[in-house]
């Protein structure tokens, strides 16, 4: 095992030295790279928070203004950067508030640790104040979870927080720690965790399933490319180009593999699933060849698994084996991690093109542009559309912005529409559709992509969700760009309802504030739009501005999302209106 | 596919919050636990569970996927109940006055090769070690007299294939 030496760390006197617990989980975090963590303070963590204060030139502590925004802060700030992200809260209430933040990264597979606080260890079981179970509450929505009793307990079992949630398939993990275990002392030493015996978390690439995939790949005739989140999570991007570029396969994207390729790139063919395009999804069920690589097919994806690519062979490129032939059965499976993959792959791949059948993929682009896109994106109507705001965005940001999208229809259109040319610029709630996901996540991407543009588009319900994080945005002048699309609808269920419910509006339709006056109750510098005419300059103005920015821009309020698959049908029967 | 019963053996760290993970992954796809015994294995410092489930092979082999990512499973397996060797056990709590009123008792002990575990003036004790559908009988052949208690036990089992724990445990240490 690696040792990291603690006394790299100035306050250290020598290698092993005597702390507090409390102050021996400063000393993990330092040790694990950590300068950043977003977290609210309380009854049994409050040892911890001593330490934060007195270590404040070393570890930046974000007060959000609930423990929620903390998860997706820390989510944000984990899926622009790549590192792992870190919330603390207290025990009770504090940590049931880490829960939803806890199932979005489990599903999203963003790499968080989370530290709460728990009552005194001779208080456990006594239903003592603010005491809840939160290691038996987090176990279905962790990748791995620990109630810590004791101070020597704390370096050993953080490093391995640490160490599974960023390895293999990265996820949350809770670590909870009694009070008494941060008062008392111990000899503190730490050491990084580089393995846990009953744990793997890649497998060795397997040459015999490359070589297989390749062939597959080689003799096919009408080859089709899905990438998930797992291309980003592996830093897999380049390789995946190479292999789209020599085997002349079109790719699609899962909204969680959005940007993990140029948007631009003449094989990047857009978005399967429900509210993706038009052509992946038709085709999909006409092609001879379905390589899905880092993704686990999501029923968002396949509509009904019984139609679905039924005519295909596929290949699945995935790092978690119990996503294989979960849903869709692989004729071949590729374990690992799918960079390695990918490399040995792409030697064995004979260079290729397939025109006609990509040219089947523009048509289908057509016929959705025009019944849909154009009217979307360069509307004549008189109300605004979701999708100019969008364009607007992608033209005053050169393509170049992180965009954070809350969810509803919102965030369809702006997955749909949004182009990036670089990865990790896509970040969304996909798995567990979080409302109020957006704007805490936003800060944190703006923190760990400081030097980036960042930002969120968020519909006014899901604002409505975790608003008060304006106040942290505010405090610390965080340089995030709000877009709120207005259309005074909990839009994304209204739409279902037109559709599904004979256009029985229940409670879908909101009366909203005045969230200019909110924005600049908090300082922030905002604007409305309501007309065409003030779009393109107040996008400008919003981009070009130095600092927090909120713009709000009344949209059409019954639009629909379109194409859409509906549920429980087939992605052939992808609707175009 | 039709519904089967299944013996899933899990070799894992001995860990406090590890059963409620592994019921989790049960209780979320609605698939009842019809037995479960955890016990030390033939490794130190690694449990056992042995748990049975009545459902496809599908499902089965889904579920023990789910197992194995959990970061304190070591590994685990499915198996047919032809291909384990298995038992269950069942103690039977009886009243005392029918072991002398009614002849047919003793037969029933002596052709269920139960074992008689103590007798008391008002009560005596049965127990018997078999596979499941034995103790069933047994269980059918008291139940027209009356039986005080029952329970039964979860099943063990051992697979006539390899489960090859020390192997990985072995490799673990070598390549860390
Ligand atoms: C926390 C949470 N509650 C409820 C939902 C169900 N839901 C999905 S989309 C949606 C409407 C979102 O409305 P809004 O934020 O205004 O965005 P729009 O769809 O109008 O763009 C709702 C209620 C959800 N996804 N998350």
């Amino acid at each position: 095992m690696e040792t990291l030496k603690v006394t790299e760390d100035k306050s250290a006197k020598q290698k092993s030295m005597r702390v507090t617990g409390a102050e021996a989980i400063i000393h993990c975090l330092l040790a694990e790279g950590v300068d950043l963590i977003y977290g609210y303070p309380g009854g049994a963590i409050m040892p911890v928070y001593d330490e934060l204060y007195k270590f404040q030139d070393k570890l930046t502590h974000i007060l959000t203004r609930h423990e929620q925004g903390a998860t997706h802060a820390a989510q944000g700030y984990a899926r622009v950067s790549g590192k792992v992200g870190v919330a603390m809260a207290t025990s009770g209430p504090g940590a049931t508030n880490l829960v939803t933040g806890l199932a979005d990264a489990q599903i999203d597979s963003t790499p968080m640790v989370c530290i709460t606080g728990q009552v005194p260890r001779h208080l456990l079981g006594s239903d003592a104040f603010q005491e809840t179970d939160i290691v038996g509450i987090s176990t279905p929505v962790t990748k791995w979870n620990y109630q810590i009793t004791k101070a020597s307990e704390i370096p050993e079992i953080l490093a391995k927080a640490f160490y599974i949630a960023r390895s293999g398939r990265p996820g949350p993990v809770l670590v909870d720690i009694t009070k008494n275990a941060q008062f008392d002392e111990i000899d503190f030493t730490y050491e990084k965790c580089t393995g846990v015996r009953s744990y793997t978390p890649v497998s060795e690439p397997d040459e015999n399933a490359i070589s297989a995939a390749a062939e597959l790949i080689n003799s096919a005739k009408k080859p089709m490319i899905v990438f998930g989140q797992g291309v980003i999570l592996g830093e897999a991007e380049e390789e995946l180009k190479r292999l789209v570029e020599k085997a002349g396969i079109p790719a699609a994207w899962t909204i969680m593999g959005l940007s993990a390729m140029d948007t631009e790139h003449p094989l990047n063919v857009g978005m399967v699933g429900m509210h993706g395009n038009y052509g992946p999804n038709v085709l999909t069920n006409e092609c001879d060849l379905l390589v899905a690589i880092g993704m686990r097919f999501d029923d968002r994806v396949t509509g009904s698994l019984d139609t679905y690519a039924k005519q295909a062979k596929v290949i699945h490129f995935e790092i978690d084996p119990a996503e294989i032939n979960k849903n869709v059965k692989a004729d071949v499976a590729v374990l690992g991690d799918c960079k390695a993959s990918l490399k040995l792959l792409l030697p064995k791949v004979k260079e290729n093109s397939h025109e006609a059948w990509k040219a089947e993929f523009d048509k289908k682009y057509q016929e959705e542009f025009e019944a849909v896109i154009k009217n979307d994106i360069h509307p004549t109507k008189p109300g605004l559309t979701m999708g100019e705001v969008i364009e607007g965005i992608n033209i005053a940001s050169d393509q170049k912005a992180v965009v954070v999208t809350d969810v509803g229809q919102h965030q369809m259109i702006g997955c749909r529409y949004a182009k990036f040319r670089q990865s990790k610029s896509n970040i969304t709630s996909g798995g567990l559709g979080t409302m109020g996901f957006a704007l805490p996540a936003a800060i944190g991407a703006k923190m760990g992509a400081p030097e980036r543009p960042v930002v969120a588009i968020i519909g006014d319900g899901g604002y409505q969700m975790t608003i008060q994080e304006l106040g942290v945005i505010f405090q610390h002048n965080v340089g995030v760009k709000i877009v709120v699309l207005n259309n005074n609808h909990l839009g994304m269920v209204r739409q279902w309802q037109e559709l599904f419910f004979d256009k029985r509006y229940a409670s879908t339709v909101m009366t909203n504030p005045d969230f200019v006056k909110i924005a600049e109750g908090y300082h922030i510098k905002s604007n409305r739009i309501e007309e065409r005419k003030d779009l393109e300059a107040g996008i400008k103005e919003m981009m070009e501005y130095d600092g927090p920015y909120f713009l709000e821009v009344v949209v059409e309020q019954e639009d629909n999302v379109f194409p859409m698959i509906p549920s429980g049908a087939s992605v052939s029967d992808i609707r175009l209106k | 596919m039709e519904n089967q019963w299944f013996t899933i053996s899990v070799y894992s760290e001995n860990s406090v919050g590890l059963l409620n993970r592994i019921s989790g992954i049960f209780l979320k796809r609605h698939i009842n636990i019809e037995s479960l015994n955890v016990s030390k294995s033939e490794i130190e410092n690694v449990s056992k569970f042995t748990i049975v489930v009545f459902t496809t092979e599908d499902w089965t082999r889904k579920i023990v996927q789910q197992i194995e990512k959990q970061i304190e499973v070591i590994k685990a397996f499915y198996h047919t109940d032809d291909e384990i060797i298995y038992q269950e056990s069942a103690i039977f709590k009886i009243d005392s006055d029918l072991l002398f009123d009614e002849r047919q008792i003793q037969n029933i002990i002596k052709e269920h090769n139960a074992t008689i575990v103590t007798v008391a003036r008002d009560f005596f004790v049965l127990a018997k070690t078999g596979r499941r559908n034995e103790i069933d009988e047994m269980h059918d052949a008291f139940e027209p007299f009356g039986i005080l208690q029952f329970v039964r036990s979860g099943r063990i089992s051992v697979s006539k294939e390899t489960m090859p724990i020390s192997n990985l445990l072995e490799e673990f240490q070598l390549n860390n």
